[in-house]
């Protein structure tokens, strides 16, 4: 997991680096004398050697100290994490989407296998896998918010209300104080991204899990269980369900962390306050500690969810619970 | 008193395809009676208890005929009520222990199941019943085993676990399907004492189907001899060892192996007679053709 982090953190230190830009032009009004760059290079350190770049910065991050964002002039660390419970809740939603719509998909096509149900979920899933999400953002926001306005195209929440949160934890903090209605607001704001975000994932896992489900149907024990009298739904959930999803699982979660990349651009599109929109910026006005610290933050977070999904593929698999 | 199971001028087929696979089988089976059904593979054994079942793959279905069990025709019954029925009436033994058993789950649900959610049955009373099957089939630890998961037992104790779980619900009908053929032989001995066993204590009356003649001779009073998805033979397990009627039935005899004779038997079955019995299942779908 260390390994991980710190081969991310070298990877991308030096990458941005070779990558042309020069964020100290990009932070002086123009008529900027020789002089003034040299100076403020120097107060980013960034007239040093690249190495000793490095190793300033990873001090600097074995301390705690991420460095202070170029265009921002505030520490990384407190930016990056502020932003980062947006974009987590945002992702969350989009998966709890994902698997609802995909899991139910694959249960129907299963039920109702080698009928025109299972052929039109096949195309459903077709449709859902070869449009990105980017571009369901599009679609989802000329019809439900140019066409029929049903949701909000733009933010995280309506700027009118007043925000009584002590987190950044916007919908779990409004659940907590049960205000419904910011609730509702926050909902009508994430539903469209997260929807664009799930769409593709909801295809995957439709089409992973009702293949499997369909091998197993097949499997011996499967076949026992009819013979004891239990109806087909019943076999489907409770004999063939708890064998199927394993690989289904595995998928999630590496589909999952492709899914929070995804939440960069679909930020960008929304206008929402996460922080792949921030990575963004960062980007342009090559803002480099604070690129550092986010793509830190995203690789942590990628290595929690596999750890994650490793431990819950030994939950569900007896087989693994003792190795 | 007329018979538990009757299965009368069954067919099935293939969807789109006229070729039957099940050709007019009829034959019935008396409480405390085992009938083996014999014939090599491919003859339609597995499918004649698939069939009886309600299992039977969805890409083959029955076109005519019958099955009385317990005096109620299964095929007038309503889907949901037949399954229910046969859950609650008849039990399958299953040919391969490895894979009869549901990998996620624990020993203990496996054998209760079905009383609980089909019978009605507490918890606790399908607890007892199953700690009390355990012992039955030989299992020494029997409350070890509950709560292990089939990864963790032998071949040998699945099928003992299986052959459990089928008595648990005291079913009228038991249909073994090549229960032993994925055992090795040892262990095939003593599972086969012990169905006998259990059937005899039950008097079930039980399918027992099998490529193996040995085993019928030791098993069943009556057998059917398959070719082609058609009975060539119906005659009692005595009968049949003094003198089989049929050419097919006298061929295949012929090629068991004895132990007491190792030379003079195996013999392969001659081609004259698998091509007489292949005119004979012909000649029979001529008939139904025009009959039908």
């Amino acid at each position: 997991m260390s390994v991980t982090l710190i081969g991310a953190a070298v990877v991308v230190f030096f990458v941005i680096r070779v990558v042309p830009g020069n964020p100290i032009a990009m932070m002086l009004p123009p008529g900027a004398t020789e002089e003034d760059i040299a100076r403020l290079t120097a107060h980013y350190g960034l007239d040093k050697t690249i190495f000793e770049q490095f190793w300033i910065w990873l001090a600097g991050v074995f301390h705690g100290d991420f460095g202070t964002s170029i265009s921002l002039r505030q520490p990384v660390m407190p930016l990056v994490l502020g932003r980062l419970p947006a974009t987590l809740e945002l992702a969350i939603f989009a998966l709890v989407i994902a698997v609802v719509i995909g899991g139910a998909m694959a249960l129907t096509g299963v039920r109702h296998r080698e009928t025109r149900t299972e052929t039109a979920i096949d195309v459903a899933n077709g449709v859902g896998l070869s449009i990105p999400d980017f571009l369901w953002a599009l679609i989802l926001i000329v019809l439900f918010g140019v066409l029929m306005p049903v949701f909000h195209i733009s933010g995280r929440i309506s700027p009118s209300l007043d925000l009584p949160f002590v987190t950044q934890f916007y919908v779990f903090e409004s659940i907590a104080r049960l205000r419904f209605d910011l609730w509702w607001d926050l909902l009508k704001h994430m539903f469209m991204p997260a929807l664009a975000l799930a769409i593709p994932l909801a295809a995957i896992i439709s089409q992973l899990l009702k293949q499997s489900l369909k091998e197993t149907m097949h499997l011996d024990y499967v076949t026992l269980s009819r013979t004891k009298g239990y109806s087909e739904n019943h076999v489907i959930l409770s004999e063939a369900l708890p064998n199927a999803v394993l690989p289904t699982l595995t998928l999630i979660g590496v589909q999952f962390t492709f899914l929070i990349g995804g939440t960069v651009i679909i930020e960008r599109l929304f206008s929402y306050e996460g922080l792949g929109n921030m990575a963004i910026d960062a980007v342009i006005n090559r803002d480099l500690p604070l690129i550092q610290g986010i793509v830190i933050v995203f690789a942590l977070l990628f290595t929690i969810i596999n750890l994650v999904v490793d431990m819950t593929y030994a939950l569900l698999n007896p087989r693994l619970r003792h190795a | 008193m007329s018979a538990f199971l009757t299965v009368n001028n069954l067919s099935a087929a293939l969807h789109g395809f006229d070729q039957r696979v099940l050709r007019s089988v009829s034959f019935s089976i008396d409480t405390g009676e085992v009938l083996g059904l014999v014939g090599e593979s491919g003859a339609g054994k597995s499918m004649i208890g698939k069939a009886i079942l309600g299992i039977l793959p969805s890409a083959i279905s029955i076109i005519e005929g019958e099955i009385l069990l317990d005096g109620q025709d299964l095929q007038k019954m309503k889907p949901a009520d037949r399954r229910r029925f046969i859950g609650a009436t008849a039990a399958l033994i299953p040919q391969d222990p490895l894979t009869a058993l549901n990998p996620s789950r624990r020993i203990e649900p496996q054998i209760t199941n079905r009383l609980v959610d089909i019978l009605g049955w507490s918890k606790a009373n399908a607890r007892v019943r199953a700690l009390e099957l355990l012992n039955e089939v030989h299992i020494d630890n029997p409350e070890r085993v509950m709560g292990s998961y089939p990864h963790e037992l032998s071949g040998g104790m699945r099928q003992r676990v299986l052959i459990a779980s089928a008595f648990a619900a005291n079913p009228k009908l038991v249909i073994a399907d090549e229960p032993t053929t994925a055992l090795d032989v040892t262990v095939q001995k003593q599972i086969l004492r012990l169905i006998r066993e259990l059937q005899e204590r039950h008097s079930t009356a039980m399918v027992f189907v099998t490529h193996d003649l040995g085993v019928v001779s030791k098993v069943c009073q009556r057998l059917s001899v398959l070719y082609g998805g058609k009975i060539v033979e119906n005659s009692s397990v005595p009968d049949f060892f003094a003198g089989p009627k049929h050419a097919y039935s006298r061929a295949l005899l012929a090629a068991t192996p004895k132990y007491t004779d190792p030379d003079a038997s195996l013999l392969p079955v001659d081609e004259a007679v698998i091509e007489a019995v292949a005119a004979e299942v012909l000649a029979s779908d001529k008939e139904w053709r025009h009959g039908g």
